[in-house]
Formats: structure tokens, sequence, C-alpha cells
């Protein structure tokens, strides 16, 4: 058996950028992860780092996504200088492209209760019209009626960003376990054992970051991880010369000249199929958004499942019945790297979870009915 | 490098790569005319402008990427010949142009 300071289970965005952290930290992490048969939303993401929208209604969340988007601004220039790879961060600030009047005040309306909602703390954006939003993004469509901005958005490459953290993690001596499932948990507080095939490890701490897998895994640490898949579907365009200098929600480009476009919310279980009716709705917007587009190929397509909790939210808990036991719950692994690098996995190796993560329990799932 | 398989006897089109004249046999692809043409490599890549040649030959790799008749990012293996095909390097990234 080997002993650890803590073991994250899940080697995607989530647990790599926490166990990356750690490790950072100061502690000796292990980093249990499944192998490629994962369903592995880090690997098929869009890469936004995203801000504006995040968080209606949950301003606990919207603070807690722009401090992830205020924090990557340290976190890519350290992971460059660490690992040698440039994960192709820019903070341009983003917009969000309104197709029709409705969807443009809809938007105004979304974006007014973001601001209120941040209070003291200042939200700032601004509706743009047609002409406002051309001015940003050339080649921008006539059926683009106006678009929200704010200057807190920006993009990565999620695949570099996948790679650094796993090379700054192990080479700050992290110990990287590839190809386990967990055959059986021994649970006790502040004292976990993990079989996995011939091994056994060993550590006082453990955060589950399994993506999908936490459904399972957390209510063996008497945690509760609600997740189900939902699916997203992506275009790629072969690379062109540099035109779209800020992302949009759906269409940005990326710095290898890329267009990404998405994108779906598809509920139909573990099916990572591809449906040529979403594709086809998901190109008509992109080419009603930037008719330009439809001169260039599209070289890839794929479908990927992101990590949905039931209201759309992270949820981040310890367990109070196991203490030393946590778990992190998020459908934006990208923006919210540099959250779980620079503010959750310092919380993990303090030993408790700050109490403005309150409201992030699974907890908050279980109110009664009202009768 | 490259012969001829001795029965193959089809009729030959004349293309031109990189404005270098060549006969490929019909039905053959634009990656066979770059290769028969004896050009060691027909792109520059997107990122890095590494120079790169067909390779796979099966619309798998994107290495034969080229400019085939005015049009950017073709997969030159994927393509068949036609008379007076004008192929060309591809330099890196393709404009994108705004209408």
């Amino acid at each position: 058996m080997k002993s650890y300071d803590a073991i994250v289970i899940g080697g995607g965005l989530v647990g790599a950028a926490i166990a990356y952290g750690l490790a950072r930290d100061g502690l000796k992490p292990a980093l249990i992860d499944e192998g490629d048969v994962a369903f592995r939303a880090s690997r098929g993401n869009f890469g936004l780092v995203w801000v504006q929208s995040k968080g209606i209604g949950a301003p606990h969340y919207q603070r807690w996504t722009r401090l992830s988007s205020e924090q990557w601004l340290r976190l890519a220039p350290e992971l460059a200088a660490r690992t040698g790879i440039d994960v192709g961060h820019e903070r341009p600030g983003g917009l969000h492209l309104c197709l029709s009047e409705a969807e443009f005040a809809e938007r105004r309306a979304r974006m007014e209760q973001m601001r209120q909602e941040a209070g003291n703390f200042g939200f700032e954006y601004r509706m743009l019209d047609h002409d406002e939003a051309a001015a940003m993004l050339p080649g921008l469509g006539s059926a683009v009626v106006g678009a929200s901005w704010t200057p807190y958005d920006g993009h990565a490459n999620s695949l570099y960003l996948l790679h650094a953290l796993h090379k700054g993690f192990v080479e700050r001596g992290g110990t990287y376990l590839p190809n386990r499932m967990i055959d059986y948990a021994g649970v006790a507080p502040r004292e976990f054992r993990l079989g996995s095939g011939a091994d056994e490890v060993a550590a006082p701490k453990i955060v589950l970051a399994a993506g999908l897998g936490n459904a399972k895994l957390a209510p063996l640490f008497s945690l509760a991880a609600p997740v189900r898949p939902q699916r997203g579907q992506i275009l790629v365009t072969e690379r062109a010369g540099r035109l779209l200098e800020r992302p949009t929600t759906t269409v940005r480009q990326t710095v290898e000249g890329g267009i990404m476009i998405g994108d779906s919310q598809e509920d139909v279980g573990f099916d990572t199929t591809q449906r040529p009716d979403v594709m086809q709705a998901i190109a008509e917007r992109a080419v009603r958004s930037f008719p330009w587009l439809a001169g260039l190929q599209v070289v890839r397509a794929w479908a990927a499942l992101r990590v949905m909790p039931p209201d759309g939210l992270p949820i981040y808990d310890e367990s109070e019945k196991f203490p030393g036991a946590f778990t992190a719950n998020c459908h934006s692994g990208v923006t919210l790297a540099a959250a779980h690098a620079n503010a959750f996995a310092p919380m993990v190796a303090a030993g408790e979870l700050a109490p403005e993560m309150a409201a992030f329990s699974a907890r908050r799932f279980d109110v009664p009915q009202a009768a | 490098m490259f012969r001829k398989r001795p029965e193959s006897a089809r009729p030959t089109v004349p293309v031109s790569v990189e404005g270098r004249a060549v006969r490929v046999p019909e039905g053959a692809s634009a990656a066979a005319a770059v290769l028969l043409a004896g050009f060691g490599s027909i792109r520059d890549t997107a990122v890095s402008g590494a120079p790169r040649a067909p390779y796979c030959l099966m619309g798998v790799c994107f290495d034969c990427l080229a400019e085939i008749d005015g049009e950017p990012n073709r997969q030159s293996c994927m393509v068949t010949v036609a008379p007076g095909m004008a192929i060309r390097r591809q330099r890196g990234k393709r404009a994108a142009t705004v209408a």
C-alpha cells in the first residue's frame, strides 16, 4: 500500500486542476485516472473561459466564475513558466449574439439581472447594436440584431490546458496512476484506502473529480453528486488566417486558426453519437451569424457529454460523516480550472472548504417538496 | 522513388504541380501527381510552417493539403486529377475572406 497526502480521482480538467494545485502547493498527491475509454468532457469541450450569463439567480456562482476568470490571468503564465506549454489563453472580452429582437430583449433582461445580483461586486456589461458588434467582429451577418458583451470572457486551448496541468502535476512530484478503476474503497474520517487492481493507495484526503463517474462514487463517501450527461456537438473548420479577435458563445477562432462552432444541449443519456439534424442547426445559425463561414470546410466534428448537475450549478462538498472526502462537479472544467487550481485546491490542502462554498453543497437538493 | 506498375497502361492526363507539367494516369489522385512530379513536400503547416508531403493517402492525416484550381486546403489524396488541373503548394493557413 502506498500513502499520499491526498488522492484525486479523475484525470480530466477538474481533477487535473485540483491535483496540480495540490502538488504546486507542496502536497504529495496521487491522481487516479480511468483512461482513454472514459467519457472525457475535457477532450470534447468548446474551450471558452466564459463568465457572462453564468450564475443568473445564483450570485455565488457568478462570483466563483469571475474569480476563475481573474485567476486565469495567473494560471496561464504560471503553466507556461512551469511546463513550457502555452495554453493559448486570451481574455479579450466576449460577445453573445442575438439573432432576433426577442433574443435581444431577453438577453438584455438577463444581463441586467446579473448586474443587479452582483450588487457591490459590480458587473460590467454592454448591450451592443448591430453596428457596434460588427465593429468588434468582422463579417457579422445582417441577421445579427445585436449582442451582449462583457470584458470578463475569454478562451483557451483546452487540450493544451489538460496537458499542461498533467505535466505541471507530475513535475511537482505528483503521482499519476492511469488506466485504473476503483474496485473498493475503505472509508473512515481522514483515512481513506482505495483498491484498484493489484494496487492499494491511502491518504487522509480524497477529492472525487470523476465527472459523470462521481454519481456512483460519491455515495461511498456519504456524499451526493447527482450529475447527469448532457450531450453537446461541435463542428470545427479548416485553419484560416485570424479574423475573429473575440470569442462568442457559439463561434470562436482558435489561436491555431480553426473556427469552432457549437453547441447543442441534448439530454440523451450516455450517448456520444452525432446527429446530422443537430449539426445542421448548429451550422445554419453559425452561417447566419457569420455568412463568410459558409466558404470554409468543416474538417472535424464530434459529440461529447457535459457533466450536468440538476440545476446546472457546480457541486462542491466535504463529507460530514467522513471529513477529508471532497467532491467537485461542474460542466465548466475550462472556465473553472483556475478556481480549482488556485482556490479549491488550497481549501482541500487546508482541510476544509471556505464558508462561502456552502451554497454549492449538494444539500441544496434535499429541500423537501412543498405540499 | 515511385514507378508505375508494369501492367498499368492507362491513358494519362496533363496537370501541373507548382507550375511543373506532369502527366498522371487517369483516375489517379492529385496527391499522386505531387509525388510523380517529384515534390518532397506540398504544404507548410498552419502553425509551425513545417513542410509536409502526402502521407496516409486515404483522407485521414490531412498532410497532403494543397491549393487545387485556386481552392485552398484541398485534401489532394481525395481529389481525382482532371486535365489542366493546377495544383499549388498550401502555404500555412488559408485566408478567410469576409465577403
